[in-house]
């Protein structure tokens, strides 16, 4: 490790960073505007200059910018020398002589990287007589707000927008100190990261506008470290509170997981917290009064669970702990995952294949590290976006990798690096039913049916392995696509598969796991990442519960059941007749939800769920991994709980005995642990809900946080006792444990002179890296050597089209498919029309054009919707939205006739 | 003992009672400090820091643009507001509450204000009976006043567009820029 002389201190680096990245690292408050350590430097903003001296004798040195200047052995350089001191004052004053005097009114202020960086150099007083710039916005659709005036020409933006995300509609135009940063009209922002532009831009040129509505200032918010709910990632997010109503959301770094950005599902799904529609009171349907109180409620309760057969309905979307305290509360055998057949079983496939750990399950940062990457079947741009933002970063990187190779450039060097670059990419193979945008970084991009796509995967498995038989009848061109990429994934060094459940096939996840595992060698370690639909689908599934079938049948044979069923919409994953049935079928309905849907139309008892913000609970995300989230703030109500809570409640009443019963999360998920071996070391992803530092809670509340006197006043004046939280070492004040505390229950980013997001530097052990304070990290799929693996021998037959039969697939959408982020105004804005996708010789041969209405029709079910005609699309498939609003649960995977 | 005490002993002790008498004896031909209040109002000092108000600028429009800077900085915690903009994107508090039970009137929050916005003025009167009614909402608190800074108004600064005056015609500000030209 080289050592540098910072201010005539010996201190040891990292080779191969800069000197900004290194001083940064070692505590030192450098000011930065261009530099992103997820995108490293280009020397834009000139704002991070030092001096550097030739040797000890030197005693003028040179000003350099230190983002763009090597670490290299003995180098001696000075933060503190007065001329580079002045130097980045000046700087700051230059830039400030066009900043507006806009920072009461502006959405960043307080959480402005500008205004900490100005007050960092020392600048406050505009020598500046003359006027100032303006220019005049644009509409950037509901999620962005755009105000230029504020801009300071860093390239941020454009250079995430641009390079990072491979976004198109967001450029800088203009010349000298003319430049403009937005689109090329008022239009809508295409990227579905354009959200992310908000942490990225160091001052208020974009902000969050779904926060402007309600705005709040960073320190008013009362914040915790959550999960997002939105897909089956797991990403981490802050959410913030203020005022009993969820404000915002913004990204977690976690290293491991989704480092600097998250998409805007997950930042703006938030608002279904706050919907109208929420269930707020305990309703038992048969009385002439609905809502009842909680006493009343669980009397009828008691009554109901102990009389009838209790069945348990368990949910993709409800947390660990709740899922488990319904399965102890109908007990082990009467418990069910309400989802389909079919997703449960390739569900339950999924997880017996990770679990016998022939595979990595690989996290979002190992697909960003891959060489080569092969997407099977997966459109992950619209079921796990942040996913396909790393696929890009690994396509990216790669050639970069390369390049720094062939040269003596860093890997810092962006722009230099881009240069040399030109258009090599690393090798991506986007192997997909339908086009993504990702197949245009993609070296291979096949549009197929399910069924060719998994003869395609077991065909490049053979070529990898001998093991795996040959695949019968390929054409000639699937052979060399095969070829092409086996010889890709044979070179690299660490090759990640990626597929998932949303083709309802099983071929390609056993071809994924074929070639995963035929890849898998001791000198190169392959990775593979399964997506699920859900956020606590892969939790749910390796409950191993009996699928929504089972639970029917039971029902059906044993009358009057009663059944729980758990924060889940029948509707959403059930066709319509066989939800009805079953609803029919039982004796009584006792649902808990967060939103009022069709499932709890029909409930007897209704239950109110807190939602995540105002809940604790687990998610297992897509990899198998643990991640724990915390309240945000209390339910409105005392009503609104968790599920776990009402459920444990319940259950604790029918008990004669009180030892051993379960309280708190920590406690459920211990008791998880021991009823259910596979989910062994989950109880680490949270302390105990006792756990201190130095006999110090964890504060939600910034040290600023204001207005505590007053909030409640209008209601009385004398202010209540704080909130008490039993369930975690989070606490509803802002004294408490001023340190880092645990990565995993960091509530907020700050630090003394670093009051925007940029603080997360203070809190890595070096910039880009890990958490300083980074605690456990539990993985559910631990990996095994030294066993014999099978593959899979049974390739499927090839997609054959059938006379006027056509394959259901469903067609996910970003935003429009999520059941809870569709309530949020924003992106119920940008929800594409609901359409039917056919090809284009399909609607041909139908006689159909585009916008006609196209009717699916299967058994009793008929659904129609306009048509749309995807050129790419292959002969012989449909495609229908899934999980839209009003649009029922269709026979996914099935042959359907179409009537026109 | 007391001679230990006090030095000088016993002759000083009655010295100084002496000269306080005599010295009280001297304010009988004083100008009289005491006043008839509340008969008789006291003259306080404009800058004097009592009841505080909210003051709207010199086009009638209301000061407060809700940026809580003065709930950041108060140091009791007793002013409590929400933020909300109007169809031209004007800030303003959709309530702005201050709790005067808690108030500790020292002009934190005035010292704060970007806006010249809330403002302490010399009233002290704010007795009340129940604690209750120390609760100043809004409409308790706007005044159709520029209050002690006169001819200030936010807006016609910001750089921000607000209904206030259009981008660019604002006294500090070039008009807008046009971005396709390419002339220096």
């Amino acid at each position: 490790m080289p050592t540098i002389y910072i201010d005539n201190k010996p201190y040891e680096v990292k080779a191969g960073k800069n000197l900004l990245e290194a001083s940064l690292g070692l505590g030192f408050d450098l000011p930065y505007f261009c530099w992103h350590p997820a995108m490293g430097s280009v020397g834009a903003c000139r704002q991070c200059a030092v001096k550097v001296f030739k040797d000890e004798q030197d005693s003028s040195g040179r000003l350099v910018m230190s983002c763009m200047e090597s670490v290299k052995d003995g180098l001696r350089m000075s933060i503190t020398d007065s001329t580079a001191k002045a130097f980045r004052e000046q700087v700051i004053e230059w830039l400030m002589t066009n900043h507006p005097h806009d920072c009461p009114v502006c959405d960043e202020g307080g959480n402005c990287h500008l205004q900490d960086m100005t007050v960092m150099t020392g600048h406050d007083y505009r020598r500046f007589e003359f006027k100032k710039r303006t220019y005049t916005n644009q509409y950037l659709g509901p999620l962005i707000h755009h105000e230029m005036n504020r801009c300071i020409q860093c390239y941020r933006c454009v250079r995430f927008y641009r390079d990072y995300v491979g976004g198109d509609d967001l450029d800088v135009f203009g010349a000298h100190n003319h430049v403009y940063f937005g689109r090329e009209q008022d239009g809508i922002l295409q990227s579905p990261f354009s959200g992310n532009l908000a942490e990225v831009c160091p001052t208020g040129v974009f902000t969050d506008k779904t926060l402007k509505k309600h705005y709040t200032r960073k320190w008013d918010l009362t914040t915790s470290p959550s999960i997002c709910q939105h897909c089956s990632l797991g990403c981490n997010i802050i959410a913030g509170e203020r005022y009993g109503q969820l404000r915002c959301i913004v990204n977690r770094y976690n290293s491991n997981v989704n480092g600097y950005f998250i998409c805007d599902k997950g930042r703006y799904g938030y608002e279904f917290v706050n919907s109208v529609n929420r269930i707020t009171e305990p309703l038992i349907r048969t009385r002439p009064v609905e809502a009842v109180d909680e006493a009343t409620a669980m009397g009828h309760l008691k009554s109901l669970v102990t009389s009838a057969p209790v069945i348990g309905i368990g949910s993709p979307r409800a947390s660990m702990e709740s899922n488990f305290a319904l399965m102890q509360l109908v007990g082990k055998d009467n418990f069910y995952q309400g989802i389909s057949d079919d997703t449960a079983y390739l569900e339950r496939r999924i997880v017996e294949l990770l679990q016998t750990g022939a595979v990595n399950s690989v996290a979002l940062k190992e697909i960003e590290a891959a060489d080569a990457v092969l997407v099977l079947g997966e459109d992950i741009w619209n079921t796990a976006p942040v996913m396909a933002l790393a696929v890009r970063q690994a396509v990216m990187k790669t050639a970069a990798a390369q390049a720094a190779q062939q040269t003596s450039l860093p890997a810092w060097h962006d722009a230099a690096i881009k240069e040399f670059v030109q258009n090599e990419k690393g090798f991506l193979a986007n192997i997909t039913v339908i086009a993504s945008p990702i197949d245009a970084i993609a070296a291979f991009s096949e549009h197929e049916a399910p069924d060719n796509i998994a003869r395609l995967g077991f065909a490049i498995a053979h070529l990898l392995n001998a093991a795996v038989p040959p695949v019968p009848g390929l054409t000639e061109r699937e052979a060399a696509t095969a070829k092409n990429i086996a010889g890709a994934l044979q070179q690299a060094k660490r090759p990640v598969v990626i597929s998932g459940t949303s083709c309802y096939n099983e071929g390609i996840i056993k071809a994924a796991f074929n070639i995963s595992l035929s890849l898998n060698r001791p000198e190169r370690k392959a990775g593979i990442a399964y997506v699920f639909p859900e956020c606590n689908s892969m939790g749910l599934a390796m409950m191993k519960a009996p699928p929504f079938e089972t639970a029917m049948q039971r029902v059906k044979t044993e009358n009057n059941c009663t059944a729980v069923i758990l924060e889940n919409d029948l509707y959403r994953y059930m066709p319509e007749g066989k939800a009805d049935d079953f609803i029919s079928h039982c004796g009584n309905l006792i649902v808990l939800d967060v939103l009022h849907n069709r499932t709890t139309a029909q409930a007897q008892v209704l239950i109110p769920a807190a939602s995540f913000a105002e809940a604790d609970g687990t998610l297992v995300n897509n990899e198998g991994r643990a991640q724990h989230f915390y309240q945000v703030y209390m339910p409105a109500n005392d009503r609104i709980k968790e599920s776990w809570k009402w459920l444990g409640n319940i259950k604790n009443m029918k008990a004669t005995i009180t030892n051993g019963l379960q309280h708190h999360p920590d406690e459920w998920l211990a008791a998880l642990e021991t009823t259910l071996p596979q989910f062994t070391n989950i109880a680490k992803v949270t302390p105990s809900h006792n756990f201190r530092i130095n006999g110090q809670p964890v504060p939600r509340e910034p040290h600023r946080y204001s207005g505590r006197t007053a909030i409640l006043a209008n209601i009385s004046v004398s202010e209540p006792r704080p909130l008490q939280d039993d369930d975690s070492p989070l606490t509803y004040t802002m004294e408490g444990y001023p340190g880092l505390p645990p990565a995993s229950m960091t509530p907020y980013f700050w630090a003394p002179g670093w009051n925007s997001g940029q603080a997360v530097n203070k809190y890595q052990a070096e910039p880009g890296g890990e958490l300083q304070e980074q605690d456990q990290q539990v993985c559910l799929f631990p990996g095994k050597e030294q066993e014999n693996f099978h593959f899979f021998k049974d390739s499927p037959e090839a997609f054959a089209a059938r006379q006027d039969k056509y394959l259901l697939l469903p067609q996910y959408q970003l935003f429009g498919s999520g059941e809870l982020s569709i309530y949020s105004t924003a992106i119920e804005e940008l929800v594409p029309q609901a359409c039917i996708i056919l090809s284009a010789k399909d609607a041909a041969d139908l006689g159909v054009v585009n916008g006609a209405p196209v009717t699916i029709e299967k058994n009793e079910l008929h659904y129609t919707l306009p048509l749309k005609i995807h050129d790419e699309l292959c002969s012989g498939i449909i495609l229908a939205p899934v999980g839209y609003r009003g649009i029922p649960a269709l026979p996914w995977g099935a042959w359907v006739k179409i009537m026109v | 003992m007391l001679q230990n005490i006090l030095p000088g002993g016993g002759v000083s002790l009655m010295f100084s009672n002496l000269r306080t008498m005599w010295l009280v004896f001297l304010h009988l031909f004083r100008k009289k400090e005491t006043i008839q209040y509340p008969e008789e109002k006291i003259k306080l000092h404009p800058r004097w820091r009592g009841r505080i108000v909210l003051t709207k600028d010199p086009d009638g429009g209301e000061r407060c643009v809700g940026c809580y800077l003065c709930a950041a900085a108060c140091p009791v915690d007793c002013i409590a507001l929400q933020a909300t903009e109007d169809e031209n994107g004007r800030r303003y508090p959709e309530f702005f509450r201050i709790n005067f039970s808690r108030c500790i009137f020292c002009g934190y929050c005035e010292e704060a204000c970007p806006t010249y916005a809330i403002q302490l003025i010399p009233d002290f009167e704010m007795g009340e009976y129940n604690r209750q009614n120390l609760v100043f909402e809004k409409e308790d608190l706007l005044i159709n006043s520029e209050g002690k800074y006169p001819g200030y108004n936010f807006y016609k600064v910001a750089g921000m567009e607000a209904g206030v005056k259009a981008k660019g015609k604002g006294d500090n500000e070039e008009l807008p820029v046009d971005v396709k030209s390419l002339l220096p």
